[in-house]
Order: C-alpha cells, then sequence, then structure tokens
C-alpha cells in the first residue's frame, strides 16, 4: 500500500508497522496538525470548507457532510448543548473499511472528531462501536487517553477555551443501529428504533439536542481536508467527486481486499488491478457496488467511475463503496436469498413493508432456491419488493433490501426462470444436500 | 458484604460490589441513566456467564429504570444472552461474501460436527453457535469470532483444530481447577 499522505490521507498510516497505534509517531506524520489548524480558525470556516471541499458522507447515503454540520443551530440563541457521535456500526454486508481504519490509525478518526465537534460546537462526543470489533475498541481507548494526556483533547485545548470529551460506547450486535436516528435511540439506552423524521437530528437528535451522525470514513476524511485544504483535496479526485476513498473488493477474486484510491476510479481497475481479476476459471456474472444494499450492476457498467452520480445513474448507489463481485459459479438466487434473510433477520419491526414483507420475500426465494416455485412467484416477489421501497417505511432498511432483489430480477432473470423450470438450483449438485442458505 | 462472595454461577444475587463499581464508572458519560443499560448488562454477563430475570431486574434498580424499558434492550441485542450459553460463543460470519466463499459448507460441518444449529449449545457446553451480521472481515472470508479472536480464511480442517483446542482447553482448566 502507498504511504505517500498527499495521495492517500487516510491509509498514510496504515501500511507502517505499529505507527497506527503510537501518538508519537502519529504527530510525527504530520498527525494533528489539521486540528492545530483548526482551533485558528471559526467554526463556520470550517464547516464551509468541508462543505466547499465536496466531502460527502462515506457510510452511505452520499450527502455532503459541511452541508449536514451547517444544519446545526449556531449563534447566541442555539441550543448550550450539541452532540458528535461517530458512527462505528460497521455491519453492512460485504464491508470492511472502517474496522481498517480504527484498528491501524486510530488517532485519525480522534483528530477528525476533535474537529468535526468543534465545527459544530459540542463538547460531548461518541464513537458508537459495535461490539464484535474489540481490537478497534481498545486501540481506541488508548488513543483517546493519549491525546487527552496530550492535551489534545479534554478542557480549555491549547487555551482554545474548547473543551471536548470523546466517549467510547459499544453496541452489542444489530444491524439497525448503523440508521443515525436508531443509534441515537440505542445511546439513551432505548430500543433501537428509528425515528420519524423530522425533526431531523442536527436540529434535534440525542436527548433532543442538536446531534450530528458521521461514518468513521467521513471524519477520518476531515484532518487532512483541514490540513491541506480544498484545492489539494478537491484534486484528489479523478471524476466529478472530491477526494479519496477506501474501495474494498470481495468474493471470488485473486487478491481480495481494501485501497485507497481517487474517487472516480473506474470499476474495472478496482477488481482487475488491485483485486487480481477473477479467481480461475471463473467470469464476473454481476456485482454489487456498495454493500448489500446496493442494485446489482452487471458486466456492462465495470467501465463506470466509482462516483456518487455515476453509479446512481446506472441504477444503484456507491453506497459504502465496498464491491461484492458475483461469479458464474456462485447462485444468485441463492445469494438474494441470503441478503433477504439477513434484512429480514435485522428489521427492527416497526413498520409494516418491512416486518411483514421481508419474511414474505424470504419464504419466496426460497421455495424457488429450493425447487418449488411457481411462475408467478417471480411477479409477486417484484410486486412485495416495490412495496419495500422508499416513502414506505421509517428507515433505509426494506428499500435497501429491495434493492438486490428488484435488480436480482432483472440482471439474473434467466436463473430465476431457470430455478422455477427445472424444479431445482441449478447450480447445486442433485445428491449436495443445501442446506443453510 | 451481602454480594461479595457471589460465585460467577450466582444469577440470583443482586448486584456484587465490583459490578457496580465497574457500572458506576459509566454514569458520568451520559445525560441519562438509561445509556448505562447496555454496559450494564454487559458487565453482568461478564460476571455471571448469562443475565437471568433476576439480575436483569437487579440492573434495572441499580439504574432506577423501568424493567420493561432494560428488557426491551437486553432482547434487543443479540450480544446479551438472556439465557445460559457455552463457554465459547462462536460467531459464524454468514454475510454475502462469506457465503459466497463457502460459509454454508462451514455451518453443515458444525452442525455434524457439534449438533449444534444457529442458537444452540453443545451436549458439553462448551460451544454455542450464532448467527452475526457482517464481521466486517469479508476480504478473508469464510470468517468466525470466537470469544475476542477472529478467525479467517475459514475451513472445515480449521474448524475441527479450533474446536479441539477449545474442548482441550477446558477440559484442562476443569482438571486444574479440581486439583487446586
Amino acid at each position: 500500500m502507498q504511504t505517500d499522505p498527499l495521495t492517500n490521507p487516510l491509509t498514510k498510516n496504515v501500511g507502517a508497522e505499529n505507527i497506527a497505534t503510537d501518538l508519537e509517531r502519529y504527530r510525527a506524520n504530520g498527525g494533528y496538525r489539521g486540528w492545530q489548524k483548526a482551533l485558528q480558525m471559526a467554526p463556520g470556516d470550517i464547516v464551509k470548507t468541508a462543505q466547499d471541499g465536496g466531502l460527502r458522507g462515506r457510510g452511505g447515503a452520499g450527502f455532503n457532510t459541511g452541508l449536514k454540520w451547517s444544519f446545526v443551530p449556531t449563534g447566541d440563541d442555539a441550543p448550550p448543548v450539541k452532540y458528535l457521535v461517530c458512527n462505528a456500526d460497521e455491519m453492512e454486508p460485504g464491508t470492511f473499511k472502517d474496522r481498517l481504519l480504527m484498528e491501524r490509525d486510530p488517532h485519525l478518526l480522534i483528530e477528525g472528531m476533535a474537529i468535526a465537534a468543534y465545527a459544530i460546537g459540542a463538547r460531548t462526543a461518541y464513537i458508537f462501536i459495535r461490539g464484535e470489533y474489540h481490537l478497534a475498541t481498545a486501540r481506541l481507548e488508548r488513543a483517546i487517553d493519549e491525546a487527552k494526556q496530550q492535551g489534545l483533547l479534554g478542557d480549555n485545548i491549547h487555551g482554545s477555551g474548547f473543551s471536548l470529551e470523546i466517549y467510547l460506547h459499544r453496541s452489542a450486535g444489530n444491524y439497525i443501529c448503523g440508521e443515525e436516528t436508531a443509534l441515537l435511540n440505542a445511546l439513551e439506552g432505548k430500543r433501537a428504533i428509528p425515528r420519524a423524521k423530522p425533526p431531523f437530528p442536527q436540529v434535534s437528535g440525542l436527548w433532543g439536542r442538536p446531534t450530528v451522525v458521521n461514518n468513521v470514513e467521513t471524519l477520518c476524511n476531515v484532518p487532512p481536508l483541514i490540513d491541506l485544504g480544498i484545492d489539494w483535496y478537491r484534486g484528489l479526485g479523478r471524476g466529478e467527486d472530491a477526494g479519496s476513498k477506501l474501495f474494498g473488493v470481495s468474493g471470488k477474486v485473486r487478491k481480495p481486499g481494501t485501497w485507497e484510491l481517487p474517487m472516480g476510479t473506474p470499476i474495472h481497475e478496482i477488481i482487475e488491478e488491485c483485486a487480481g481479476g477473477m479467481c480461475d476459471g471463473l467470469k464476473l456474472k454481476g456485482f454489487l457496488p456498495g454493500g448489500g444494499s446496493t442494485n446489482f450492476l452487471g458486466p456492462e457498467h465495470l467501465d463506470l467511475p466509482m462516483d456518487y452520480g455515476a453509479i446512481g445513474k446506472a441504477g444503484s448507489r456507491m453506497g459504502t463503496g465496498t464491491i461484492i463481485v458475483v461469479d458464474d459459479r456462485t447462485c444468485p438466487v441463492g445469494l438474494v436469498l441470503n441478503l433477504s434473510r439477513f434484512f429480514a433477520r435485522e428489521s427492527c419491526g416497526w413498520c409494516t413493508p418491512c416486518r411483514d414483507g421481508l419474511p414474505w420475500v424470504v419464504q419466496l426465494l426460497k421455495r424457488i432456491e429450493y425447487g418449488q416455485g411457481r411462475p408467478r412467484d417471480l411477479e409477486l416477489l417484484r410486486e412485495q419488493a416495490e412495496r419495500m421501497g422508499p416513502g414506505n417505511t421509517f428507515c433505509a432498511l426494506a428499500p435497501g433490501a429491495a434493492a438486490p432483489i428488484l435488480s436480482g430480477l432483472k440482471l439474473f432473470e434467466r436463473d430465476f426462470s431457470e430455478h422455477i423450470a427445472r424444479g431445482r438450483c441449478p447450480y447445486v449438485a442433485e445428491t449436495e444436500v443445501l442446506e443453510a442458505v | 458484604m451481602e454480594h461479595s462472595n457471589a460465585s460467577s454461577g450466582n444469577t440470583d444475587a443482586g448486584l456484587s460490589d465490583e459490578e457496580k463499581r465497574e457500572i458506576d464508572r459509566e454514569f458520568s458519560h451520559y445525560e441519562g441513566r438509561a445509556s448505562v443499560g447496555l454496559e450494564a448488562l454487559r458487565i453482568v454477563q461478564k460476571h455471571r456467564g448469562w443475565v437471568s430475570d433476576k439480575s436483569l431486574q437487579a440492573v434495572a434498580d441499580y439504574l432506577e429504570i423501568a424493567p420493561a424499558q432494560l428488557e426491551s434492550v437486553a432482547t434487543y441485542f443479540q450480544l446479551i444472552f438472556r439465557q445460559p450459553v457455552g463457554r465459547e460463543v462462536m460467531l459464524l460470519c454468514k454475510s454475502a461474501s462469506c457465503w459466497i466463499t463457502g460459509c454454508s459448507r462451514l455451518q453443515v460441518h458444525i452442525r455434524k460436527r457439534l449438533q449444534i444449529a444457529p442458537g444452540q449449545t453443545s451436549k458439553d457446553g462448551i460451544f454455542t453457535l450464532l448467527e452475526t451480521p457482517c464481521l466486517g472481515d469479508c476480504d478473508k472470508g469464510p470468517v468466525m469470532q470466537v470469544g475476542e479472536e477472529m478467525h479467517r480464511h475459514l475451513t472445515e480442517e480449521a474448524i475441527d483444530k479450533l474446536i479441539e483446542q477449545k474442548i482441550h482447553k477446558h477440559k484442562k482448566n476443569d482438571a486444574d481447577r479440581s486439583t487446586d
């Protein structure tokens, strides 16, 4: 992995042994320069820098980060208590980028949080981290302690009059906590059910206070953006979007992994050059560009740049930027069933299309995969998935679950029909016991 | 003190001093006491292995929140165990990437080897198998987390080896304890 801070601001410390967990060495490589610069700036200028820099949320939605911050009330009439929350509840199927950043360079996240908290005027910040990430938790705990000891966090930081405490809040499993309002309910000690919006968290979030929730990778973009400036940051991207991004590839490729690359890097470069192409004898049949809740794209989309707009125009979403590759010997019906089972299990049960729709979808998909599918099941499946679409639910879980179903029905139409026509899954030998899809 | 000698198996007791001390450390982090609920449950679980109804009541009393609210949190999170689990909890990742790389085969293997499906505990009380949301190690699939250890690029052979090691460890621990 490259380690040039000018081309790889997110992973400049990741390749180096031990550097990540050591504050001295983090500082020696330019660490906390952004934070010191930020403390000399007016909070509003930081918000504007993030906005003009074109930093977009890396958790999946791609919303302009500075714009999100700008919705937080400021000025004398603004509520005195505000919060920043880092969403470190990485659980999107096929997503393995935030773990890397937190385990290998925890100070980068702490620095990003300090700058973001200062920008919105929050004196308390939380890292909402999934309970399974033990190493990341330990390293972040240590990083917070180190930063406090050096006066980079705590009371009256570097004589600025600004104070900040960062606390780790460990979660205990449950995908829906990644949805920002469900996450806030979880932090308040309630069942993690998404809230109706409006009000948006920036106005009324944690305990009713103005709150910004940002993804780990988003916050890690902030220190280099403040340190090196808008022009440099915008210039990092190869296409229409600014900055660099952690892209990943999993599935049956030769060298699965995560790489920091310019935004707008063409998909075929990521799959062919970084991931080494498909494993011997396998062909790429399709892929999910950014995790389990994005729409499948096909081989004809390999030339697309990884930009929010370009992937959106092709009918999918860049999501988390971690690509799941589907090869020609993996049953796409089984894969869609696997994804739907996951979403059905993780549904909070709050609204009907999700609570009732997903188990029904799973039943239909099971029937097709196990050879009992009827021709009209495909239409039923489509209708049902459409009902789970945007606008019918409190949060994005059900629309996200519908994405691979609806796109899969189109892209893998022949596979679905063949399952029904032959009365069995054509990918599995008849003698093989199929279980545990 | 009444609870100072509460053993790990004694789930009927109120909170021990140690449990209270650990919970107390969390209060200053939040505006509301309820926010400590999940961590408090985890602390109690660490000491007792799981969270019984009486343990849950004790935590709710200590936090001064309704047991129903705490219960709604406890049952929501799969890493809070509301029934006894084995000494090794195996989180087998069955998300898309691990499914493509063969986690179903591994689940079939675990079922044959230990006679357990997800949610069940082996007869010897050592292993509990749970399904988990994506473990975020998708380039190294199939993966499974056991306790705090990640096991990557798993095969049937690697699982056999892991199971043998864990059985050996616990038998040895039990033998050492009985000779103390």
